[in-house]
């Protein structure tokens, strides 16, 4: 973030912490985001919604007491309201010799360009064309596409300041530009569906026939799928699959979560945990990183983390509580979902280091399995403290070295502890996602399908 | 919140540009929550948002702005960059005349007001949950607590002249529990909810709910791995009605059976479930989770009968989809927020009891899986396919309940699944409270059913 574009919101968070009394600790976090969003249907504009939101987060720390309130605005009252209840939340919390905010801790911050000014001179009626263009290049790529679930732009401007009695000041913007679509393709009565996207900092980058050869092949290629039989075999997850794996990986090594013991990989450092083909690594400062950011949700320096390498457990990611507690530094992973929240801990930016096959070369290497497309119920089906794991997927059987027929309806079912050690290739193909993980093909043997 | 005559002149500016229909949506929520994890009352937050939401209509295009600005200079504002966005052609100022300011009736009162209820009071309910399930087995190794309550009051004003009030107080209460032996971690979790005051704790124990949690991680120390395949699986009565609510809830949606999105398009009137299915839709469902006065377009709540006897009677509609098909709303038109677009949504979605004794169908059922409490899940409305989890299931040998099973997800296919339930119990409960999520929005909903079979199911465990 650069300081130069949010002179105001520094000024507010300035303010509030200048409210602080003696013996007082406050850090407040102002933001405001503008967005549009435009959903186009069958070469029409659905709904088209542009707005602006803001809000301030008070945090206060008292004695070893925290409490928090924030405002969806910035008027000066409702602030003040705000750190009163603050200040009186905190004196309802119990005593922690470890809570206080995070102190400055020299690490230098980083120069990321996650600013495109051109976002907010685009026309609306450029970024309605290019969710139009999207919709047209679908239906012109395959004639079996018979609807459309949605077919959506959407772009934000964000600014955030943030200031605390301890120094930590500071303040940035960024944009994000995003396009996305849902198709349906359908032969007699049977329906099956994909999507695809793009996403940039800039209405520029996007590729709306990248998305739609996407949600196309995503779609048509699972027609005539049917429910396989339950087997165990090897299972080759596509990037998007994976990406959504690690997301879960990183919640069992954020510093919260082994303090409170609720991680798998609580006293593992050192210890082999994963197929030695896996390095994990936490970056956000990786500009090319859809989540990418130069500082955490505490203001420090957002670093580069070595979570796994060649499979042995390095580090967990610590926020400045989390830190003091464990006997360690920050590693600058304080996460905010919003402003309307405290700070917790986990990764921002999460990726494997790539190999050298591509998903072919993978697939071509598997007698028998599956190539998971997809993955529904996550949510449900994971318990990252137990370990048990049980999605629903939809993917193409592999058969021989080479993908067969479309299989749906059917569950993967291992354990988190069981599949990373049971990776057995890891694919070159990294992408960048929409999510604070990038993916890569990753073949996984001995997993589970349950279908018929 | 806002008066009326600046309601009037806003409407008025949205529709200056010969739009259709125009809507203002105005909130102001006040929320509080307060957590407990580790031993520790870690924190206490206090939130405040207030805004207002204005949607212009014109042809098939929406145009919707909105703002934390509910003076009358900011609303003017939205109303001109709904009206922008919306796209009208030219067709001159129309004057809105508003109707009498209704304040939606509930049928019930909430007796104790959230604000009224010191946070001491409040902390003391977590330190005992804390407590109790922490004295529940030494196995249990790390408790978390969460006490939230929110009261918010809405405004809806719109070009047809509608002009509504109501005011929401949902009250929230989940304990967490950690336990750990050899056999590594387990988690257990209970929640209740409902729309209504501090007098939730009147009527619900703390302790009990602290208990359950505790007694549901211990238990799945000794779980062996669900299998893996199809069996007919057993509902548990108040177990979580979201099987209906993924199975054929979402797909019974009007904005998806418009876009062609859902497998139950064009099937109205025709049998699409065992006839042992009547299911419900009821945002009037006093004090439940999902119920309201007034839905987010001001429109009362209804109840409404979407299954009867196996048969699909209706779908759930909005203002938008209603308006298209020439009919009147469901009163199923919610947002998240003011900064939300209303789209179809689900209120209380149950399934009726019929006449089938709990203990026969699980005597009756020779090998198979008995699911106490389901957890959350997803669904696909266009093929149909849809998964749920289980976060305490059973296996039943030979008409029994037997051992308990590891975590996993179901996955089956809603009209398949729907044809396939053969009993329903006479024990009908609702379940905990639920967020929906759609389209990125997530709205409260609640669920219930009595205890029931689905002859045939996949669980996606690993056991053979």
């Amino acid at each position: 973030m650069t300081a130069a574009t949010s002179g105001d919101l520094l000024d507010l968070v300035d303010k509030v912490v200048g409210w602080a009394g003696a013996g007082e600790q406050i850090e407040a976090v102002a933001v405001r985001g503008t967005d549009t969003e435009i959903r186009v249907y069958d070469g029409e504009i659905e709904s088209l919604s542009s707005a602006q939101s803001q809000g301030v987060g008070i945090r206060v720390v008292h004695d070893g007491r925290q409490g928090f309130a924030y405002a969806a605005t910035f008027e000066p009252t409702i602030l003040a309201e705000a750190l009163a209840e603050a200040r009186d939340n905190a004196t309802f919390a119990t005593v922690d010799e470890f809570q206080l905010l995070a102190e400055p801790d020299g690490v230098p911050v980083p120069e990321l360009d996650l600013y495109r000014a051109s976002l907010t001179t685009c026309p609306t009626d450029r970024k309605i064309d290019l969710a139009l263009e999207l919709e047209r290049a679908v239906v012109a790529l395959d004639p079996r596409i018979v609807g459309f679930e949605s077919t959506d732009y959407a772009d934000t401007r964000f600014e955030g300041a943030i200031a605390s009695t301890t120094g930590i000041r500071n303040a940035g913007a960024e944009t994000s530009a995003f396009l996305s679509t849902y198709v349906m393709a359908g032969h007699h009565d049977e329906t099956r569906t994909g999507f695809g996207f793009s996403v940039g900092r800039e209405p520029a980058d996007l590729d709306p026939e990248r998305a739609a050869a996407d949600a196309v092949s995503r779609a048509t290629r699972l027609l005539g799928a049917a429910k396989p039989p339950s087997e165990r075999l090897t299972v080759v997850l596509d990037p998007w699959v994976t990406a959504q794996f690690l997301g879960i990986i990183g919640s069992i090594l954020d510093g919260e979560s082994v303090l409170k013991g609720r991680s798998l990989f609580a006293d593992r450092l050192g210890e082999v945990v994963a197929s030695p083909l896996l390095t994990l690594i936490d970056d956000p400062t990786d500009p090319r990183a859809f989540t990418a950011t130069d500082t955490d949700g505490e203001g420090l320096a957002c670093r580069r983390n070595v979570l796994l390498e060649d499979g042995v457990l390095r580090q967990y990611l610590h926020n400045a509580y989390t830190a003091r507690r464990a006997g360690t530094v920050s590693t600058g992973s304080a996460v905010r979902g919003s402003f309307k929240g405290l700070p917790g801990v986990g990764v921002q930016a999460v990726s494997l280091l790539p190999g050298t096959a591509t998903q072919a070369e993978l697939i071509a290497s598997v007698p028998n399995g599956v190539l998971v497309q997809d993955v529904a119920g996550l949510h449900s089906g994971v318990n990252p403290v137990s370990g048990d794991f049980s999605t629903g997927a939809d993917g193409l059987r592999i058969r021989h070295g080479e993908v067969a027929e479309p299989l749906a309806e059917f569950t993967l079912g291992s354990t988190l502890q069981r599949m990373l050690l049971d990776v057995s290739a890891v694919g070159a193909d990294l992408e960048w996602l929409p999510m604070s993980a990038s993916g890569v093909s990753l073949v996984i043997h001995d997993v589970t399908v349950s279908g018929t | 919140m806002i008066e009326d005559a600046t309601l009037t002149k806003v409407l008025g500016r949205a529709m200056a540009t010969g739009a259709e229909f125009a809507e203002v949506f105005a909130e102001d929520k006040r929320s509080s929550s307060a957590h407990l994890d580790d031993g520790k009352v870690e924190e206490l937050s206090s939130g405040r948002d207030r805004g207002a939401g204005i949607r212009v209509v014109a042809g098939d295009t929406t145009g919707y702005a909105h703002t934390a600005d509910i003076t009358e200079s900011g609303l003017l504002a939205a109303a001109e960059a709904a009206a922008a966005a919306a796209r009208g052609g030219g067709g001159g100022a129309r004057v809105v005349a508003l109707g009498a300011r209704h304040d939606a009736d509930r049928g019930y009162r909430y007796e104790i007001l959230p604000e009224d209820v010191a946070k001491a009071t409040k902390v003391e309910l977590l330190v005992k949950a804390n407590d109790v399930a922490r004295s529940s087995g030494s196995a249990i190794t790390q408790v978390s607590a969460s006490y939230a309550d929110s009261r918010k009051r809405i405004l809806v004003a719109n070009s047809d002249g509608l002009l509504a009030t109501d005011d929401s107080v949902r009250t929230l209460f989940s304990v967490s529990c950690v336990a750990s032996a050899d056999t590594g971690m387990q988690t257990g979790r209970q929640s209740i909810g409902h729309t209504m005051g501090f007098e939730l704790f009147d009527r619900y124990d703390v302790e009990e709910l602290a208990r359950e949690a505790a007694e549901r991680a211990i238990t799945k120390l000794l779980a062996r791995p669900a299998p893996s395949g199809q069996m007919p699986v057993v509902i548990g009565s108040g177990g979580g009605g979201v099987l209906f609510h993924e199975a054929c809830g979402h797909g019974l949606e009007a904005d998806l059976i418009a876009k062609g999105a859902s497998v139950f398009k064009g099937r109205v009137g025709e049998l699409v479930a065992s006839p042992m299915v009547t299911l419900v839709d009821d945002g009037t469902m006093a004090r439940e989770w999902g119920c309201f006065g007034i839905d987010d377009e001001g429109n009362a709540a209804q109840r409404n009968v979407l299954i009867q006897d196996g048969v699909l009677t209706d779908y759930m509609w909005d203002y938008l989809r209603a308006r298209k098909e020439g009919r009147s709303s469901s009163g199923n038109g919610r947002r998240q927020s003011y900064q939300h677009l209303p789209m179809v949504r689900m209120t209380n979605t149950y399934l009726l009891a019929s006449d089938g004794d709990p203990d026969d169908i699980i005597a009756s059922t020779d090998h198979g899986v008995f699911v106490k409490h389901l957890g959350g899940g997803q669904v696909n409305t266009a093929t149909g396919d849809f998964v749920f989890g289980m976060t305490e299931a059973y296996l039943i040998e030979n008409g029994e309940i037997t051992e308990p099973l590891r975590e996993g997800n179901l996955i089956g296919n809603g009209p398949e699944v729907l044809q396939l339930i053969d009993a329903v119990g006479d024990d009908f409960a609702m379940g905990p409270p639920g967020t929906c999520g759609k389209d990125g929005q997530g709205v409260p909903v609640g669920d219930g059913v009595p205890t029931l079979r689905v002859s045939s199911l996949t669980i996606g465990g690993t056991a053979a």
